[in-house]
């Protein structure tokens, strides 16, 4: 199998999506001629055409309406955004008219389209652009919202979001792009909605998604060396969210920790939380916890924002809390 | 002044009253009519007001206490008073003066299980009571289900009466999770606080789980998480040093925590209780008869014993399954009286009553529901033999939860059999005999079975009762419901 970056994998996922049907196209800002922000849209300009691969204005909820619209008439546009922090400029196309237009007008307009870019934060991009949106998109009912942490589940998560008749919001991550994984060749689909056990443990759950996977990954391995073994759920989908997978580790585990990059408040993991208790009341041992960015705007400095950022340390505590271990 | 609050007649057969609330503190400044708590009468809750101005200086009452009308409650008083002598007369009841008439508060409380009498004026002890009952009071309730809500689950009983909490220090070597890793975990020598005094005692949902599933007491553990909370290790460990000793017991097995839930009885069912016995008797029973078409159940036990001897199963083996599971779906059947409450059984013992050469003795299949109507035959078979040659152990004719007696080999059709106390019901199985039935407007000659069921109507009501009747049918008019 090919090692591949995060960032090749997605694009080996949009060519042979291109390839495959001539109804796809992607458009966004600097993503044709100078191919991409972060280059994942690389060769795909002179592969495909001026047509097919679209430099727009930095008019984020322009281009995002404009996406909308050729969806409504059966294309099926890939709109980059150059990151998901100016995606909020654009928010209501993908609220109040890619997330409702199949409803409301009574099924008569498909939105098969994606809307994709990087999330989260960075390094030292400050406040307003280190920011984790997945908690805000995955409470539209009529999105789905995918956060793949590897290369082979960005590949095989973005074929599926393109070939879905629904409009899919993708997070992507700066900090992801470079990072490198085995990747299946050709057909290789990962189903939105399928959460999958990237290591496997019987002392704790470590339910996770998006770039906290890595972490998740790391933290097991750390703690292995200590003799506890935990599974880490990489949910890989947040919109819909993979209960069963949950309920089958946390009743395996008898407890559980959710990390992830956003805020406490409102965040996935509270979501999580809720599933567990549901699901899992009788298996606990001990209370869910959470490990989460700090309750502060991003801070520029570095060593403040190491502090407010949520790692590998801080899960690796957590997990020793809920075995009454510490 | 000062002023006497005394338990008032709030209803005109009201003979005692249960303090659910107090809605005012000790050193709160009150106004005559002011709500001071409320009371549960044996209609409704209502509100108790303040008869006089001044301080509530002392409350005499705990939440959750019943008491007789006219007992003295709390004293309302000025600030430096002395009620030394008000106080000290407590328990010489004073009548009430007036006739209250509020209708009952709607956003009344149940009594949050904390009838220790240390709680009163502890102060982390009034946090936690805040706690507890502020996700409740919005939740506007009748009486009838304040009912529910005034039981204790058992494992706060249990921490009511267990042994000291734990020192705050971790021993030496603390109980690692199963199959724990080997490293040594940081921060040995770390302190829990140990659980409130009179508290309730915390346990995690899964060690509660597992200790009933091992029949493990939770009152004799010590937790070692934080706070006291007993979590899975502490069951494991429990288990280890034999904590489950001693289950084949008939009076452990039926005390075990876990096993049943106790019911604290509302006045409604004091009332009833009391009204009850003294028209019929200690036991106040009425019976409930129904006549069951037992073919099918006869074509099957046909089959059974075709497929060998192994197989075979008699219909007191079929009826015994038959009970034990409808018992499983009517757990408020299978429960006993005890006086001061009712006991409902999360587990299903089931005696049958064996006629011996002087008398007749009750041997007790444990864990009915879960036996194969074969480890039903196979036992009540061994049962029976050794109840004849006198050879059952006392714990082996002990600790039922509900009996069940069969005259049918005797040629008897239907009989009323007479309820063991303190269970709540029996079954009375008259024999199978061919009768005609018209079914769809045709006779037919169909196989019948009467039962008959004794209930006592301290526990289970008309309705309860044929409800559960119904499923006994239904098992039994489907047999196969009972081997698969």
């Amino acid at each position: 199998m090919a090692v591949l970056t995060y960032r090749d994998a997605l694009t080996q996922a949009l060519r042979e999506e291109l390839q495959r049907d001539d109804r796809v196209f992607l458009m966004g800002e600097e993503v044709a001629q100078y191919n991409g922000a972060y280059k994942v849209s690389k060769g795909l300009l002179d592969e495909f055409g001026p047509m097919r691969i679209v430099d727009t204005p930095i008019t984020e909820l322009g281009f995002a309406g404009v996406g909308v619209g050729a969806a409504m008439v059966g294309l099926r546009p890939i709109v980059e955004f150059m990151t998901w922090n100016f995606a909020l400029l654009a928010l209501d196309e993908v609220v109040n008219v890619a997330a409702k237009t199949l409803y409301m007008s009574g099924g008569q307009y498909k939105m098969p389209m994606v809307f994709r870019g990087p999330n989260g934060a960075a390094l030292q991009l400050a406040a307003q652009h280190s920011q984790a949106w997945e908690s805000w998109l995955a409470h539209i009912p009529g999105l789905k919202v995918c956060t793949p942490g590897t290369p082979a589940d960005a590949k095989g998560l973005l074929k599926s979001a393109i070939r879905d008749d629904n409009p899919v919001v993708f997070l992507e991550g700066e900090m992801l792009y470079n990072t490198k994984g085995e990747v299946p060749e050709g057909e290789h689909i990962v189903p939105i909605g399928v959460a999958d056990l990237k290591r496997e443990g019987d002392h704790c759950s470590l339910i996770t998604h998006g770039k906290m996977a890595l972490v998740a990954m790391r933290v097991a391995d750390d703690l292995a060396k200590e003799g506890i073994n935990i599974d880490v759920v990489d949910l890989r989908t947040v919109r819909p969210i993979d209960v069963e997978a949950i309920a089958r580790s946390v009743q395996k585990t008898n407890r559980a920790v959710v990390l992830e990059e956003g805020w406490e408040i409102c965040g996935m993991g509270a979501q999580v939380v809720d599933f567990i208790q549901r699901e899992c009341f009788d298996d606990l041992d001990a209370p869910v916890l959470r490990v989460h960015q700090e309750e502060v705007p991003m801070p520029y400095a570095k060593n403040l924002e190491r502090a407010a950022k949520p790692d590998a340390g801080k899960a690796v505590a957590a997990i020793k809390k809920v075995m009454y271990l510490d | 002044m000062a002023t006497k609050v005394v338990m008032e007649a709030l209803s005109p057969t009201m003979e005692e009253g249960r303090l659910v609330k107090w809605s005012k503190n000790e050193g709160d400044q009150v106004k005559s009519g002011d709500v001071l708590a409320e009371v549960e009468t044996d209609k409704a809750v209502m509100e108790l007001v303040a008869r006089g101005d001044g301080v509530l200086r002392k409350r005499l009452a705990n939440e959750g206490d019943a008491s007789p009308v006219g007992t003295l409650l709390a004293v309302i008083a000025a600030p430096d008073e002395n009620i030394d002598s008000i106080v000290g007369s407590a328990g010489a009841a004073a009548p009430p003066a007036a006739q209250a008439s509020q209708s009952a508060p709607a956003e009344q409380t149940a009594q949050a299980g904390s009838a220790s009498p240390a709680k009163a004026g502890a102060p982390n002890q009034a946090v936690a009571d805040t706690r507890e009952s502020a996700g409740r009071s919005s939740v506007p309730q009748s009486p009838a289900q304040s009912q529910g809500e005034a039981s204790t689950p058992p494992q706060q009983k249990a921490g009511a009466q267990a042994p000291a909490p734990p020192p705050p220090s971790r021993p030496a070597a603390p109980p690692r999770p199963t199959a724990g890793p080997p490293a040594a975990p940081r921060g040995n020598g770390a302190s829990h606080p140990a659980a409130p005094a009179g508290g309730r005692q915390r346990t995690s949902p899964l060690a509660r789980r597992l200790a009933t599933e091992r029949g493990i007491q939770l009152g004799g553990i010590q937790g070692s998480g934080p706070g006291g909370r007993i979590v899975k290790r502490d069951i494991e460990n429990a288990k280890a040093a034999g904590g489950g000793a001693g289950r084949s017991a008939a009076a452990e097995r039926l005390a075990t925590e876990g096993d049943f839930k106790d019911v604290p009885l509302t006045q409604i069912r004091k009332t009833i209780a009391r009204r009850l016995s003294e028209s019929n008797g200690p036991v106040p029973t009425f019976f409930l008869t129904a006549e069951f078409d037992a073919t099918r159940a006869a074509e099957l036990r046909t089959q059974l014993s075709e497929m060998g001897d192994q197989y075979k199963a008699s219909f007191n083996d079929i009826v015994i399954k038959a009970v034990a599971l409808a018992l499983a779906e009517h757990p408020e059947v299978n429960a006993h009286w005890l006086g001061d409450k009712i006991r409902n059984f999360n587990r299903i013992h089931v005696a049958m009553a064996v006629a011996v050469e002087d008398g007749l003795i009750t041997p007790v299949l444990f864990d009915a529901d879960r036996m194969t109507l074969w480890e039903i035959s196979a036992k009540a078979k061994d049962l029976a033999k050794r109840a004849r040659e006198r050879k059952l152990l006392p714990e082996e004719y002990t600790g039922s939860t509900f009996s069940v007696s069969n005259l049918g080999m005797f040629g008897i059709d239907q009989f009323t059999a007479i309820i063991n106390p303190p269970e709540a019901g029996i079954i009375a199985i008259g024999g199978v005999e061919e009768k005609p039935v018209v079914i769809d407007g045709q006779l037919e000659v169909r196989q019948r079975m009467r039962v008959t069921m004794s209930c006592d109507h301290r526990v289970i009501d008309g309705a309860t009762g044929a409800k559960f009747l119904q499923t006994v049918r239904r098992y039994i008019e489907n047999p196969l419901s009972l081997i698969i």
